[in-house]
């Protein structure tokens, strides 16, 4: 066979030949040697543990009822919801606090500016696994135990148990008011375009903004009205040695959530403030010359446009909250790579273990991923 | 919170001159309106409930000294015990180097830093760097192993402290980076399978969290090699540390091949330039610039990362904080033990972000320069 | 051209792997890379930590020393690996180390599935309870009606439930998941009674306690955690190598031998001395060591109860169970002969 090796067209298929034959070799080579290692230590593969007692018990099972004598998928699972639940609390938080700090950066008031600089750099330079062990410092070891607990407001206590509010003692008027506001919502969204249809026709804008919040607030207060108007509130009290009633959020929730939002609004802030900059001067000038007031000029012309240059950027930063949340495991927080790791030391079986992490991570990452750029195509500038 | 304004609308900074002006430049920075004026106040009375509590615990009241943690027992909740990290950061800074031996984990330290520092100099950016680094790195090496005459032999299980983070840092980078430029010319290669392989690896590592990448390596490495074949635990979280870095750096070098004009590939065709040619004399060398600020944000961000190795029990800076808590004498002083912690990290990282927000802004201005 | 690249990257493949047939015993590996490969804790007062000067101590390490002076008659050919829960049985398992030291309990899943073997206990450790002394009570059995302080999660709590309803008491539980917490619960007599591991109770009484005699560990012991030395299994020689080494602390102790008096007591005429020293008999021959083993072992790192009393007594941890069985406890070494 004679080769002439000028010919790209060959030497691409060669080269890519050879990548895929060592790729396949190293495969090869590898799952060879797990197989022969997994033999000779007798530890056993596949997924069948799943179904097994998981014999442990988990600190926070908010929303999955779990017991020690539950499965391994189920304690999984319990660690997958809190994974959820501690990164969509981060992602609202951190959202609304980077946002507040990102334009306080842009503030003409020079000591607000300062200050949210001051926070910027000081956040965003130090690793987030320092800031969880600090901030798990401060609550279990400079919070008084529950009988000195601090009450910073009425009815809410902070002590090294956590973090106590009160909440409204459920009823069934409660679920009728969230069915309320989901219909108000609904109403809302759709009065929203009847508004934008009829400001292309008829060229006036309808009060959208009155018209929602009255949808948004009036179903659930009729509903509220409609139940007896019922205002219990369950308030934590100190019963014995801990706190009854109200809601509780441990120290390591605690901890874990407050080092998540406080660092990932820091890098937030910086988006917010990109983007806004981003904005060419001129369109400020021309929303002015078309006398806007500035804050609708804010509203309605840079801010659409600074969306889109923040947008993609945030999306990675909630990606980013999400693998964060597994530094969970250094503090003790039961999410889901902490209660994989429990399992792994429990069964030995590390490969499935992480098979499962990873798979878990991969899917909310290409999940994301693609609602990102769905929302990107939607939102790019149409070039005409 | 006042609307935002456009920063050249922002005259902060910029007091006229003037018998007045300090008073002007308050009106003009702090209460400008009345809602600027309530905000300054509410800065201002945030600032007074927090700074002097901090100063007095942080300063006043701190024990700096003590020859056990009685003292500091003592005074919880008043003063911050400085005293801990006085006791320990022999321990925090070195881990377990022998004790006699620490000057030279300390010397290397300087050295490293060194090279970076001398790295950021763009005078310095040409073939000098090259062996500029490879000596300094035998010199690292020669002082932490030692097993030259003068120097006993230390093993790199005893390693740890600051000069891990900054090896773990400045070895992961070195190799992630090379293999970063790979991994960016392969996804945009337009050879299918080239491509797919690139495109998976940097998509997988990219969507999982470290922490699975480290337990990956921790655990599942020795199952992946032969009997009896182990690898250091130090190089094992070095291998997962430099796939890491490479997914992420070669993202970021993607960018700077993509901001390429077309008329460059072109033109280097059209000189007839192998492919080889074309990329490391024309194509990389544009890339890299335009990538440098990004490249030294995903620098700090891996210098943050290193301290994730404490996960899988590496004596890296942040973990030998953690291991000194746990002596009983000293349990209790975690505030001032990751306080400490966070100075540390601080000062490495704030240098190298106000280094590339300066380059920034210097290479900007070159480019402008050139274009006038 | 296409086979020829698989062939090449086949034989790079293989020429990076290892020849498995040559695989030789632990103590000659020890031997010729100079040193013992120890896993250790990465930070458990007491049993395995490093100093302020970074050195590491505690009773887990002293016995890694000791396997060190019993192979090379030098207790500091040793390498410490810290391990977290999670790496330990597969640092074992993989050969990246040779000795796990490293508080772990012996059960029968991890004698058998995992492919080890327990060299014996160097601490037995268990579940007990504490009391505040003025309450005047001796006995665990007189616990009655009491509130108990303990951590949820672990098996503290199971066995606790097992114990007073196996013995026809009640109790009333005060769960709190944090150590400081149940801590402080009980030092402010929140609860009667605060129970975990003995070998924490005595920590935490040393450490805590404003004054450490005003509070007593009863003598009941409610679950059994021995703690020990691993070894992989396959390797009886290495397996011997280790626990005789610990026997050696124990008889060292028993014979009356310690660190600053071994050298004149290896003139002893006690025909057990002579065989412990290594002046009459076969014994470390018969280990693949040298005769002077035992003499090494006791000269360089010191008897079980040196170890004891430098390690653990300053925490406040008592010899109790882990006293000699001439003394009440359960240390027992058979014979060095």
């Amino acid at each position: 066979m004679r080769l002439s090796t000028g010919d790209p067209r060959l030497r691409a298929a060669a080269y890519q030949a050879a990548a895929l034959a060592a790729v396949i070799l190293l495969g090869w080579y590898l799952v060879s040697n797990t197989l022969a290692n997994l033999e000779a230590r007798r530890i056993a593969s596949g997924f069948a543990f799943l179904g097994r007692e998981a014999g442990f018990e988990i600190g926070e099972t908010s929303l999955i009822a779990y017991g020690a004598a539950d499965t391994y998928l189920r304690a999984l699972a319990v660690g997958l919801a809190n994974t959820f639940r501690v990164a969509l609390i981060g992602i609202v938080a951190a959202t609304a606090l980077g946002a507040l700090i990102g334009l306080a950066r842009l503030s003409r008031n020079w000591l607000v500016a300062k200050l949210a600089a001051a926070y910027v750099e000081f956040v965003r330079n130090v690793p987030l696994l320092v800031q969880l062990f600090f901030w798990y410092a401060v609550i279990t070891e400079n919070l008084p135990g529950p009988r000195e607990a601090v009450e910073p407001l009425p009815g809410v206590f902070l002590a090294n148990r956590g973090i106590f509010f009160p909440v409204p003692a459920w009823s069934a008027v409660h679920g009728w008011m969230l069915a309320a506001t989901a219909l108000g919502a609904g109403a809302a969204l759709a009065h929203a375009r009847w508004a934008r249809r009829r400001q292309a026709r008829t060229g006036r804008r309808p009060p959208v903004l009155a018209g929602a919040a009255a949808l948004l607030v009036l179903p659930p207060a009729l509903a509220w009205l409609a139940g007896g108007a019922p205002t219990r509130f369950s308030v934590p009290a100190l019963a014995g040695f801990n706190f009854a009633g109200g809601a509780h959020l441990s120290p390591e929730f605690a901890a874990l959530t407050a080092g998540l939002i406080v660092y990932t609004a820091s890098f937030i802030a910086e988006i917010v403030r990109a983007g806004v900059l981003a904005i060419d001067r001129g369109q400020f000038e021309a929303a002015y010359a078309l006398g806007l007031r500035r804050g609708l000029a804010m509203r309605l012309v840079v801010l659409p446009q600074a969306l889109r240059a923040i947008v993609p950027p945030v999306t990675s930063q909630y990606l980013n909250l999400i693998k964060n949340s597994s530094l969970a495991v250094a503090i003790g927080y039961p999410d889901l790579v902490s209660i994989a790791n429990t399992t792994i030391n429990q069964t030995g079986q590390a490969i499935e273990g992480i098979a499962i992490i990873m798979a878990v991570y991969l899917t909310i990452s290409l999940v994301i991923s693609a609602l990102m750029n769905w929302y990107n195509a939607r939102i790019a500038l149409k070039e005409r | 919170m006042s609307a935002p304004v456009h920063p050249v609308v922002n005259a902060a900074g910029s007091a006229p001159a003037g018998g007045a002006a300090p008073l002007r430049w308050l009106r003009a920075n702090l209460f400008a309106s009345w809602p600027n004026a309530l905000l300054t106040l509410a800065a201002l009375w945030l600032l007074w409930r927090a700074l002097p509590p901090f100063v007095d615990w942080a300063f006043l009241d701190a024990i700096w000294t003590a020859p056990d943690s009685k003292a500091c027992r003592a005074a919880a909740g008043e003063g911050a015990c400085w005293a801990f990290v006085a006791e320990k950061h022999r321990f925090i800074l070195f881990g377990t180097y022998p004790y006699e031996e620490h000057w030279r984990p300390a010397v290397a330290c300087v050295i490293l830093v060194g090279l970076w520092a001398a790295s950021g100099l763009r005078r310095l950016w040409n073939w000098r760097l090259v062996p500029l680094w490879a000596a300094g790195l035998a010199a690292v090496g020669v002082l932490m192993w030692g097993g030259v005459p003068g120097l006993p032999y230390v093993e790199n299980e005893r390693w740890g402290g600051l000069i891990l983070t900054l090896l773990l840092t400045t070895f992961g980078l070195a190799i992630a980076f090379p293999l970063a430029i790979l991994l960016a010319l392969g996804r945009r290669s337009g050879m299918p399978v080239i491509q797919g392989l690139c495109v998976g690896f940097i998509e997988l590592v990219r969507g999982v969290p470290l922490i699975s990448l480290l337990f990956m390596a921790s655990v599942m490495l020795p199952l992946f090699l032969p009997e009896r074949v182990t690898i250091d635990k130090l190089l094992r979280a070095q291998i997962a540390m430099i796939l890491f870095a490479a997914a992420y750096l070669a993202e970021v070098v993607r960018g700077g091949l993509q901001a390429i004009p077309r008329g460059q590939y072109e033109a280097a065709d059209a000189l007839g330039l192998s492919f080889w040619e074309k990329t490391l004399l024309v194509v990389l060398p544009q890339a890299l610039r335009i990538s440098i600020p990004p490249l030294v944000n995903t620098f700090i961000g891996f210098f943050k990362d290193t301290s994730l190795v404490l996960i899988i029990g590496l004596f890296d800076l942040l973990s030998t904080v953690k291991v000194s808590l746990t002596e009983p004498a000293w349990t209790g002083f975690g505030v001032e033990a990751y306080l400490f912690a966070a100075l540390v990290y601080f000062v490495f990282c704030f240098a190298m972000s106000r280094y590339s927000q300066s380059l920034e802004r210097e290479l900007a201005r070159a480019d402008a320069g050139r274009r006038r | 051209m296409r086979t020829l690249l698989i062939a090449t990257a086949a034989s790079l493949v293989l020429a990076a792997a290892p020849d498995r047939a040559a695989a030789q015993t632990t103590l000659a590996a020890v031997k010729a890379k100079g040193y013992v490969q120890c896993g250790v804790n990465t930070g458990l007062a007491g049993f395995s930590q490093p100093d302020s000067r970074g050195e590491w101590r505690g009773i887990d390490v002293d016995l890694c020393r000791a396997v060190a002076a019993a192979v090379f008659g030098d207790a500091a050919k040793v390498r410490y690996t810290p391990l977290t829960a999670q790496q330990r049985f597969t640092a074992l398992q993989s050969g990246e180390i040779d000795i796990l030291s490293r508080n772990t309990t012996w059960t029968a899943a991890r004698d058998s599935s995992l492919g080890f073997n327990f060299a014996g206990v160097i601490y037995y450790d268990g579940q007990g309870f504490m009391v505040p002394g003025k309450l005047g009570v001796k006995s665990a059995k007189a616990l009655n009606g009491a509130t108990v302080c303990v951590q949820p999660g672990t098996t503290t709590e199971l066995n606790l439930a097992d114990y007073f309803r196996a013995n026809g008491m009640t109790f009333k539980p005060v769960v709190i998941e944090k150590l400081e917490e149940v801590l402080n619960a009980y030092f402010a007599g929140r609860c009667d009674v605060y129970t975990t591991d003995v070998s924490g109770l005595v920590a935490v009484r040393a450490s805590r306690a404003p004054n450490p005699a005003d509070h007593v560990i009863l003598p009941e012991v409610i679950s059994k955690e021995p703690l020990g030395p691993v070894v992989r299994h396959g390797d009886d020689q290495w397996f011997d190598i280790v626990k005789w080494t610990l026997f050696a602390l124990l008889e060292a102790e028993e014979l009356g031998l310690s660190s600053k008096n071994i050298e004149q007591n290896a003139a002893s005429t006690s025909p057990s001395i002579q065989r412990f020293v290594g002046a009459s008999g076969d014994i470390g021959k018969m280990l693949g060591l040298g005769n002077r083993w035992a003499f090494n072992v006791v000269k360089l790192v010191g008897n079980y109860g040196e170890m004891f009393d430098a390690n653990l007594k300053p925490l406040g941890f008592d010899r109790g169970i882990n006293d000699l069985w001439t003394k009440g406890g359960l240390m027992y070494a058979p014979p060095i002969r």
